[in-house]
């Protein structure tokens, strides 16, 4: 029986966390093997069936941005552990593992940029990083961000990833919320557009501040976006939950998305969005643009 | 009943009510016991009270029998004058809103209500809001700015309603709205923690000018039992979840996320409820006294201001 048990613990998982070498994964939705280079060139989607895929925060930051325009804000603050929090291991210990790995201090990106010639800021989350989770350096992060944009005379534009604010940090991680909300002014008296884009997954305290507070909110396909996550809520009703419940899809459906956006066509669509919303005219050949990655040569793929 | 740490201060209360009973029936005079008892009882009470836990001091927040939201608004305000609805969705019974005299002054208040017995828990959902509740609390906000009245808030919840309506109802979205729409407040506001402040569904009417705390409130990110589900995978380890978290007065006035702390009378709001009232009442007129001189924009700047600098990290070189 125990053995039983040990076996079917060893079946393979989804994904590559903790093997970053793996070669192989397992498409989450479809099932079919996929070769990792595959992924990567598609823009982490499934080449068999468009699952998208979480995405790497460079890879996000060089999607959205027009080749050789980036240029990096965030990296100059660094978080510290002020309450010294421990619970089975030390927060600061946990984060030097974290930022080792990342090779950055915290769960985001910040930088400048153009998107097909418009001129934004851009904010990428982190989720493998501690969860993506907002503390004092992800909330500072983004209220600079968003200060500097409007001083520079830049459209925002947000990829949220994340579990939430970073209960290690306490009481100030919840604060987050209130100085992400309140750096987004900075914005709107300018009238300059804030875009969010709600990747997979965006649940908790970002998703109750700065996330929905976009001129437009967006979400990526399938991506869960909640504020409650879906266990907390099976477990307070005790009941089944409903098909695609808290996916983009269905808060399309209910009204709290303006739209669902696959990750090809996300970047021309963020760039009409501002262009639009700047008053500007539409230039009608970049607007079609699809960001340019021809489906990959499937090494195998399915066959397995 | 009384909490556990709370059994010691019980038991001496009950002798000094025997030995008083006693000393009428037998019409004797035992002034002097009683007294030297009175005596230690305070000591004990004061003793226990200035020694909690962390994790005692979210018992005594959630203590049955401390003043609720409701208790506040009829002890500190003069003709409170509830008003209903979201215009939208509903009537939210966890959150009460209306307006009300404050000494010489009419203001908007909204409160977050837990029952006070168990019927009445049921009737306001425990304290948890749905969206119509933020939703009932951003159009008194309007309703505040355009008649320049100040804002007071009430904060007592466990947190937003984790439910499947609450979600497709956009429960995220109202919370970030409703901080938005108190930021933007032209109007002196003042919220205060009497009980327990439940993360996000706290703060969507925590952002304040002035934020007050009593004494034996608890205000966190997350409640020390789901942290210690999450961190400790055991929901057991919540003792030491609230400890790590630093979620008590004295943990957050040191953090910058709260600016006073209201003093509960001995024994916790709940052996003195009137006495709670009484000093929620003075801390609150003087906040906004100490507001009064500022105009609509200096009101806005300060509060942003307030919550933009909040949080610690360091500059690299």
């Amino acid at each position: 029986m125990a053995l039983e048990r040990w076996f079917r613990r060893q079946r393979p998982t989804r994904g590559d966390e903790g093997s970053p070498a793996g070669l192989w994964l397992k498409c989450p939705s479809c099932h079919a093997q996929i070769y990792r280079k595959d992924l990567v060139a598609n823009l982490y989607l499934c080449p068999e069936c468009d699952h998208h895929e979480r995405m790497p925060v460079d890879a996000r930051v060089a999607m959205l941005t027009d080749d050789g325009t980036f240029e990096r804000w965030s990296g100059h603050i660094l978080p510290v552990d002020s309450l010294e929090f421990v619970d089975t291991e030390p927060y600061a210990e946990r984060l030097a593992a974290v930022q080792k790995k990342a090779e950055r201090p915290d769960a985001i990106v910040t930088g400048a940029g153009e998107m097909l010639g418009e001129r934004v800021a851009v904010a990428v989350m982190d989720f493998s990083f501690l969860g993506g989770s907002m503390g004092s350096v992800v909330g500072e992060e983004l209220a600079r961000a968003a200060e500097r944009a409007a001083e520079e005379e830049r459209a925002y534009v947000v990829v949220s990833a994340s579990g939430g604010a970073r209960m290690q940090e306490g009481a100030l991680s919840l604060m987050q919320m209130a100085k992400t909300t309140v750096a987004l002014e900075a914005l709107t008296e300018r009238r300059l557009p804030c875009i969010t884009v709600l990747s997979d997954p965006t649940t908790g305290g970002v998703t109750a501040s700065f996330a929905t507070l976009g001129d437009l909110v967006v979400g990526e396909p399938g991506a869960l976006i909640c504020f409650a996550g879906p266990r907390v809520i099976q477990q307070t009703i005790k009941q089944d939950l409903p098909e695609g419940f808290q996916r983009s899809e269905f808060l399309l459906r209910k009204g709290m998305l303006d739209d669902v956006i696959p990750r090809r066509e996300l970047k021309a669509r963020l760039a009409t969005y501002v262009r639009l919303l700047r008053g500007a005219p539409v230039d009608r050949e970049r607007a079609a643009e699809r960001v340019k990655v021809e489906k990959p040569e499937l090494s195998r793929a399915a066959v397995l | 009943m009384p909490l556990s740490f709370e059994k010691p201060i019980d038991d001496l209360e009950a002798r000094i009510r025997d030995m008083q009973s006693y000393a009428e029936e037998q019409q004797v005079d035992m002034g002097e016991e009683v007294a030297l008892l009175e005596n230690r009882l305070a000591t004990l009470t004061r003793d226990t009270f200035a020694n909690l836990s962390r994790w005692q001091r979210v018992q005594v927040a959630r203590a049955p029998g401390r003043p609720t939201a409701v208790d506040y608004l009829e002890g500190v305000l003069d003709e409170f004058t509830e008003l209903h609805g979201d215009r939208t969705l509903g009537d939210d019974p966890a959150v009460v809103g209306g307006l009300a005299r404050l000494g010489d002054h009419s203001v908007v208040v909204i409160a977050q209500q837990k029952g006070r017995d168990t019927k009445e828990n049921i009737h306001r959902n425990f304290g948890m809001a749905h969206p119509s509740g933020y939703r009932k609390a951003i159009r008194l906000f309007d309703l505040a700015d355009k008649f320049a009245l100040p804002v007071l808030t009430f904060i007592d919840t466990p947190g937003a309603y984790p439910g499947i309506a609450a979600e497709e109802q956009g429960q995220a979205w109202v919370i970030a709205e409703s901080i938005q729409r108190m930021s933007r407040l032209g109007v002196a506001a003042v919220s205060v923690v009497i009980g327990e402040g439940g993360s996000g569904g706290a703060l969507a009417i925590g952002v304040a000018n002035r934020v007050l705390m009593l004494e034996n409130a608890v205000y966190s990110v997350i409640s020390p039992e789901s942290c210690a589900a999450i961190r400790w995978r055991d929901a057991g380890a919540a003792p030491q979840a609230a400890e790590a978290l630093r979620l008590t007065a004295p943990d957050l006035l040191e953090q910058g996320v709260i600016d006073e702390i209201v003093a509960e009378p001995i024994g916790g709001a709940h052996k003195d409820p009137a006495g709670a009232v009484a000093n929620v009442k003075a801390a609150v007129s003087s906040a906004f006294e100490g507001l009064r001189g500022l105009d609509r924009a200096a009101l806005l700047t300060q509060r942003r201001q307030r919550f933009r600098k909040l949080g610690r990290f360091t500059e690299a070189a």
